[in-house]
């Protein structure tokens, strides 16, 4: 009996989850295109190529390309209390923003994915309004607000302004990452006697975990590199690092700049790889 | 077995199964007549029940009104007595297997049947030992590390049996386990899910479309149609005493013979011809005085060339041999029958060579194999 329900079994192997793809007669990529692609790479890249090397560099005007290299701008960075500082905030309320965003839209997301008909329609258009506005209404709306409520310039502030903005991002990943999410788990899970949350934090969450991740990715490096709200919320005793960056140049003309914006692309691209990182351990697990 | 003493709980009442009550359920989801209306059924401990019927007819709503994700309208619904009817379905300890199998595709096979343990909090220890002995059970074991996408769907629907009988559930609720597999694979998943039945002897609640598999694995059928229960019984029961003409069309070929007049005594005519009935085939269901029609099975038909070979005693017509289709086993002729051509079936015998297309016969039957059913 059991052999022969194994043969059964055994005849039908699921397909492997893990299928090479395979090179299927594709056409050649033409020579104007991979021109047009590496144009337009070059056309985003290039900034980056003369601010890392100009971050280096022993002068102190931003003549480029340096005639001699130095860490000076490094030192100065990581000495001025006023630079670190900076840097810290940002760090600083990205985290806690992100944090926030990630938490409201992702719970908007689950919510949001059970529901159908006008209202959750206007809901979502509701949650992802700050991604059309243009940036300064955002930035005057949001700076009248908070001077009624004394949140200019406070950590609190600027949290809460960021995870505005960063909701969206994390809502769009969400939601794309539950169309892959098949609700009738939940069901299972209930039957086997897990309670909705519990549901949530050992089915629900895991799979859609690339989601929940790269929405809080979007949202840090949203709130990392904000300006215009910032501009508005700053005070004499709280600015992000892009603020300072501003000021640097509007006021004083600093080449510390060049080191921060070099740090800046640093963080942001390590913070971009850390999905790829992630996903591709698991895949070998 | 020792695997039914160690997986069968301290509590002897859960031993036999619980009996689970439906006492005039409705759920009405505000369309134009409601999922499920007034049904009550009583299913005793450790029975095998299928809801039986066509799409729509509301025997998956029932079931997940039983599992509770559906609320109530009106109604109520018991476990050994008590009402579960407010209870949401993480507490009702019931377990359930779906069509999809809706195993945890991040879990291993070992993570997902451990997965209830885990939610009740049994010791390590103990998760390791139950989930080995059911993982036996249903003849699954060296598979524990596999992911779900590794398996194919008859070991995938194993692991999500073995997933609902680990934590001893009250019963077992089966919602078309076997409707995505192949025919070969879903008759040795039957014998096993028949065999488990006995082992594990818990109350199981199966829902179907597929009459074979209902007449194949049930105790009792409930027959469903268009939100009621037609008619409760056994296999047998249904197929050889059906109370309407639905049940005795549902569940396999039927001759129907429509009858115009409804006031009967001892003989019913149809198409000039006149049947004597047996009293004792006469359906009890109420509504058979307003329209009737009589139904005779297919392998109770004989066929005859001339009336004086008709045995004594048998009702019979005329009928013409339109076409004849060879089963392997048996052969079905399919006639026309009476004077209005109706189309009817006979099961004859493969190695029958005496009739041909085209052929004048008489169709007869026993008296006591007819039955007369509500229309």
């Amino acid at each position: 009996m059991t052999t022969t329900l194994e043969e059964l079994d055994g005849a039908t192997p699921a397909a492997p989850a893990r299928r090479r793809r395979k090179d299927r007669g594709v056409d050649p990529i033409p020579w104007w295109l991979t021109t047009l692609g590496v144009i337009v790479a070059l056309y985003f890249i290039l900034p980056t190529l003369v601010v890392i090397p100009l971050s280096f560099s022993a002068d102190q005007s931003f003549q480029f390309p340096p005639t001699e290299f130095s860490l000076r701008w490094y030192q100065n960075f990581f000495t001025n209390p006023v630079w670190l500082g900076s840097l810290g905030n940002s760090l600083l309320v990205a985290a806690l923003a992100a944090l926030l965003a990630t938490v409201v839209g992702t719970a908007a997301a689950v919510g949001l994915s059970r529901l159908t008909g006008r209202l959750a329609g206007f809901a979502r258009t509701l949650l992802m309004i700050s991604m059309v506005t243009p940036a300064i209404v955002v930035a005057v709306a949001i700076y009248i607000t908070f001077l009624q409520w004394h949140l200019t310039g406070s950590l609190g502030g600027y949290v809460l302004a960021h995870a505005a903005i960063g909701v969206p991002f994390v809502l769009v990943s969400v939601t794309s990452a539950l169309g892959g999410f098949d609700p009738k788990l939940l069901r299972a899970s209930a039957s086997l006697g897990a309670s909705p949350l519990r549901s949530f934090i050992r089915v629900t969450m895991p799979l859609i975990s690339r989601g929940i991740l790269s929405g809080a990715i979007f949202a840090f490096v949203t709130s990392f590199d904000e300006v215009v709200i910032a501009l508005f919320l700053r005070s004499p005793t709280f600015q992000t690092l892009p603020v300072q960056m501003y000021n640097s140049v509007t006021f004083e003309l600093d080449p510390t700049i060049s080191a921060s914006s070099s740090l800046v692309v640093v963080v942001v691209t390590a913070i971009f790889l850390v999905p790829q990182i992630v996903g591709n351990r698991k895949k070998t697990r | 077995m020792t695997i039914s003493s160690t997986l069968a709980p301290a509590d002897p009442q859960t031993k036999q199964g619980t009996q689970i009550q439906l006492t005039d359920v409705t759920k009405d989801y505000g369309l134009a007549i409601p999922a499920v209306e007034n049904i009550s059924l009583t299913i005793e401990p450790g029975e095998f029940m299928t809801l039986l019927g066509p799409s729509g007819s509301g025997k998956t709503t029932t079931l997940n009104l039983i599992a509770g994700f559906e609320t109530l309208t009106a109604g109520t619904i018991s476990l050994n007595g008590a009402d579960v009817g407010n209870l949401p379905p993480h507490k009702r300890n019931l377990g359930m297997l779906f069509q999809n199998y809706a195993l945890f595709p991040h879990m291993t096979v070992a993570q997902n049947v451990a997965y209830p343990l885990r939610e009740r909090k049994v010791a390590k220890a103990e998760i390791a030992r139950r989930v080995a002995e059911v993982l036996e059970l249903v003849q699954l074991p060296g598979r524990d590390d596999n992911y779900p996408s590794q398996l194919s769907g008859g070991q995938q629907q194993r692991v999500a049996l073995a997933r609902a009988i680990v934590f001893n559930p009250k019963a077992l609720l089966l919602d078309e386990p076997l409707g995505a597999l192949d025919r070969n694979l879903r008759g040795a998943l039957q014998a096993e899910i028949r065999r488990i039945h006995r082992e594990v002897g818990s109350t199981f609640v199966f829902v179907t479309h597929d009459q074979e598999e209902a007449m194949n694995l049930s105790d009792r059928i409930a027959l469903f149609n268009s939100g009621h229960i037609e008619q409760v019984g056994s296999p047998e029961e249904l197929y050889r005493a059906p109370e309407t003409l639905f049940t005795a069309k549902f569940l396999g070929d039927s001759n129907v013979f429509d009858l115009a007049d409804a006031s009967f005594d001892t003989q019913v005519g149809w198409e000039g011809e006149t049947w004597s009935i047996d009293p004792a085939t006469v359906s009890a269901h109420p509504g058979v005085l307003s329209r009737s029609a009589v139904v005779v099975r297919p392998e109770d038909v004989g066929i005859v060339h001339d009336r004086a070979s008709v045995p004594p005693g048998a009702n019979s017509i005329s009928a013409t041999v339109r076409d004849l289709e060879y089963m392997g086993s048996h052969r079905i002729a399919l006639l026309a029958l009476g004077q209005s051509g109706q189309a009817g079936r006979a099961r004859i015998d493969a190695l029958d060579s005496t009739l041909a297309l085209g052929d004048e016969v008489l169709a007869w039957w026993k008296p006591q194999r007819q039955r007369i059913v509500a229309a």
